[in-house]
């Protein structure tokens, strides 16, 4: 099993680097799996991924892109619920990307 | 690609089995899909959308929450048999309240629970052009 080393501990992660327990999570999480994508995480990559973890803790799931689209541009402004708004900031998917990095499964329909 | 009527029927209890959390995610998998969504619940099925579902004792995640997100994902048609809430002595406040919201309507929030009579599931069910039985 994999893992990843945040702050000298050792957290666990699948073959595709998803935290294996969400308990696990904590923001150096984040910080740490952005970093190892180059990814430098500002204000706007928070507000998606607090957002994210506010939803699976409502819903107890991961939403589809479409889904967090349309969310995003209800709670956070219309200018921020487009996908090349989320896609800027998440060049990997912003369901997957941002998902991992707020420590939840990949998204549901995600292949 | 034209748009068909796919209707998810559900029959089982929420625990015990994995039919219906399977068909839980099957109709949010297929729902990226634009097709005309529906949902029965029959039998047991009606189980699944009880309110104050609590899975401690058993040692599995809780999935009902899930189902009130169905209407973000425009699954906004749920049927359930009336005849399987009254036998096993449930009424439709014993079931979560599910909703979507109407974008063309100012996103007012609109019921997506039916409540249908035996007779009449049948009629949707004779309705759909693809049916998927949990």
């Amino acid at each position: 099993m994999a893992s990843i080393d945040v702050n000298g501990k050792q957290i666990e992660v699948d073959e595709e680097g998803y935290l294996s327990n969400l308990n696990d999570w904590e923001p150096a999480v984040a910080e740490v799996m952005a970093k190892a994508e180059d990814t430098e995480l500002t204000d706007a990559h928070w507000d998606i991924i607090n957002f994210l973890r506010e939803y699976y803790e409502e819903y107890q799931i991961a939403p589809a892109v479409r889904v967090l689209t349309k969310a995003v541009g209800k709670r956070l402004g219309k200018d921020k619920g487009n996908s090349k708004y989320l896609y800027e900031l998440f060049p990997y998917g912003p369901g997957k990307q941002a998902c991992k990095y707020a420590g939840l499964p990949k998204p549901t329909g995600c292949v | 690609m034209s748009v068909k009527k796919f209707m998810y029927i559900n029959r089982k209890p929420p625990y015990g089995t994995v039919y219906a959390l399977e068909a839980l995610e099957v109709v949010l998998i297929g729902a990226a899909f634009d097709q005309d969504v529906s949902l029965a619940f029959i039998g047991d099925g009606v189980y699944e959308l009880t309110k104050g579902q609590n899975t401690d004792a058993i040692g599995q995640k809780n999935f009902s929450p899930t189902y009130t997100a169905l209407g973000d994902y425009d699954v906004k048609k749920l049927y359930v048999e009336k005849e399987s809430l009254e036998e096993r002595g449930l009424t439709l406040d014993d079931l979560q309240h599910l909703v979507w919201e109407d974008e063309d309507d100012d996103w007012a929030e609109k019921d997506s629970i039916h409540l249908v009579s035996r007779a009449e599931m049948a009629d949707v069910l004779d309705d759909q052009d693809i049916i998927l039985s949990f």
